[in-house]
């Protein structure tokens, strides 16, 4: 997340207000709460899997937990928190859909990133018969650990499917947000997720 | 040999106190000692002090050793963690360990002359919980003019007193670090602790508690509930691998002698610790921890409990420990979350189950330690 997850820490900044709750979903080494306990002086916690990260996250001030996401987030209570936050990992979780549900019920909104398959030169790797390989998508299809592969696209169908409100998307290529069709120029996709019916910002 | 990580050499130090110490029980103990040893330095701020808090057979003796001849044989029960330059630093933190109330080290306990009738307390030391142990370390802190810890740290049973301190004391603990601990125990570690108690009490050598007296011990008790309890500290996995079914005649002599080696180990165990503990202290021991739930007063809502905590908190549990297993720190864990605590929680993978709390796997000791740089002092 260090490596790749700067260019959106501003961005996802913006969606938090000062003081907030905050839980990062596989936080790494704590870089993203560090960054939100600075500048928006957050109580953040971040739950991670890896032993060298969960020590990283304490040696970067940030609260950690390390815990495993397969089982789900039955210990946290209900609207416990303002933001739940999953950065460029949700093509890591097998079971999508319940986590993204729980999320929504630990936290009053949910903020989720991912490498979107949809993405322009992808199509083209896929059109020349090659899976994607690039700087989000760094694995070959063999030793990738991501067990999800999905676009923009889908995953606004499975929001509309599920009752997930789509607040807010941003999408990136290079760091940078891009204009004009999401799924196409969009290597990554950012987005502001909400409970159908409840009022938005949370 | 000179260890540049041990604190070296060190001398126990006795702390007589006068005053009257209510207990939790209704009892009254009239004065009372505690010995202890401390490392390092108290800074001029007095803010550096940490305490750490010993399990069922620990002791005050946590780091150096007392005989410069045999420092192997002679060693603090958690030398691996305390020194210069491991992880609980004794160059920037004092360090302060205590035998606990009714221990069989030299605080007062069952082995201390009772002032009302000359002779040893023996069975008449009152029962002490973990909230009266807290109590005396209170007094001891007045003592070393520490006002507030800078953290209070222990695994298993001394996790729980950790857990005390920041409920009994709140404003005097900056951290508690609990490892491989639990906010109490469950029936089957009380019917674990119960069966310890039988061998002891049943041992004819007991005298009802006052063995002292006629010059015995109920070592055959001792050494059973040691052999119980040894069992839980294990893993199955460790044991597997340690022992397995290996027979130290390499075929079955159908008697009941040491066949498998397993059987030679927990006798092993069993012997050497009847021959340094005494059985009234295990008994108490073992009732201090079954009384432990800081809950109980609140309708068993945890979270209710921990609500007057104002400590930071990191908490470690180790993934093969099944005597106080990973879940039972999540959920103090998840206590500490719903009252906003600061807390962070490693999961170690160490096959050494609940014994693993004492040993010095990479990842606990790299979490434990960035944990303990953190603290400001």
């Amino acid at each position: 997340m260090t490596l790749y997850g700067r260019f959106d820490f501003d961005y996802i900044a913006r969606w938090i207000s000062p003081g907030e709750r905050v839980l990062d979903l596989g936080c790494g080494d704590g870089s993203l709460l560090r960054y939100l306990q600075e500048t928006k002086g957050i109580r953040g916690y971040g739950v991670e899997l890896d032993p060298g990260n969960v020590t990283a996250c304490i040696q970067n001030g940030v609260n950690v937990l390390q815990f495993d996401l397969e089982r789900g987030l039955q210990g946290f209570e209900d609207d416990s928190f303002d933001h739940v936050i999953m950065s460029l990992s949700l093509q890591t979780v097998r079971h999508t859909v319940p986590l993204l549900k729980e999320m929504l019920r630990v936290g009053h909104e949910a903020v989720v990133s991912f490498p979107n398959f949809g993405y322009g030169p992808h199509r083209e790797a896929i059109a020349k018969g090659r899976m994607p390989v690039s700087k989000h998508l760094p694995y070959q299809w063999y030793d990738s650990p991501n067990v999800r592969f999905f676009t923009i696209a889908d995953f606004d169908a499975l929001c509309a499917e599920q009752g997930i409100q789509v607040r807010e998307l941003l999408a990136f290529a290079d760091g940078q947000p891009v204009g004009g069709d999401p799924n196409l120029k969009g290597e990554v996709g950012l987005y502001r997720l909400g409970r159908q019916g409840s009022g938005p910002g949370g | 040999m000179t260890d540049p990580r041990s604190v070296g050499l060190v001398v126990p130090q006795t702390a007589r106190f006068d005053q009257e110490l209510p207990l939790k029980s209704g009892a009254r103990l009239p004065g009372f000692e505690l010995v202890h040893e401390t490392y390092g330095n108290l800074n001029a701020a007095r803010s550096n002090a940490v305490l750490v808090c010993h399990a069922l057979s620990g002791s005050h003796h946590v780091a150096g050793y007392h005989d410069a001849a045999d420092p192997d044989k002679t060693l603090g029960w958690w030398d691996n963690l305390v020194g210069p330059g491991k992880p609980l630093d004794t160059r920037k933190f004092f360090v302060v360990g205590v035998n606990n109330l009714g221990g069989c080290y030299g605080s007062t306990g069952p082995r201390s002359l009772n002032p009302e009738t000359g002779k040893p307390y023996g069975a008449d030391f009152p029962l002490v919980t973990v909230e009266d142990w807290v109590e005396a370390q209170a007094r001891l802190a007045d003592r070393l003019g520490i006002d507030t810890w800078a953290a209070v740290i222990g695994g298993s049973l001394g996790g729980m007193q950790a857990l005390q301190w920041t409920l009994a004391y709140p404003e005097r603990v900056r951290h508690g670090i609990v490892i491989a601990s639990a906010p109490k125990l469950s029936a089957q570690n009380i019917a674990f602790n119960e069966v310890a108690r039988q061998a002891i009490l049943s041992d004819p050598d007991f005298h009802g508690g006052h063995y002292y007296e006629h010059g015995v011990v109920p070592r055959n008790g001792l050494r059973l509930a040691r052999m119980v309890g040894h069992i839980t500290y294990l893993s199955d996995d460790q044991m597997a691998e340690k022992f397995g079914r290996k027979l130290r005649h390499g075929e079955p002599r159908f008697n009941y002698d040491v066949e498998f080696e397993i059987e030679s180990y927990l006798r092993y165990q069993g012997d050497r610790f009847a021959k340094s503990f005494d059985a009234n202290t295990y008994l108490l021991t073992t009732k201090a921890l079954d009384y432990f739930d800081p809950a109980f007063d609140y309708d068993g809502d945890l979270r209710a409990a921990l609500a007057r905590a104002r400590a930071d908190f990191f908490v470690a549990s180790f993934t093969t420990d099944w005597r106080f297993a990973p879940e039972r720190s999540r959920e103090i864990v998840y206590a500490l979350l719903h009252n906003g605590r600061r807390v962070s929680y490693a999961e170690i993978d160490c096959d050494a189950g609940h014994d693993s709390f004492l040993l010095d796997s990479p990842h606990y000791h790299a979490a434990l330690g960035a944990y303990l740089e953190g603290i400001s002092a």
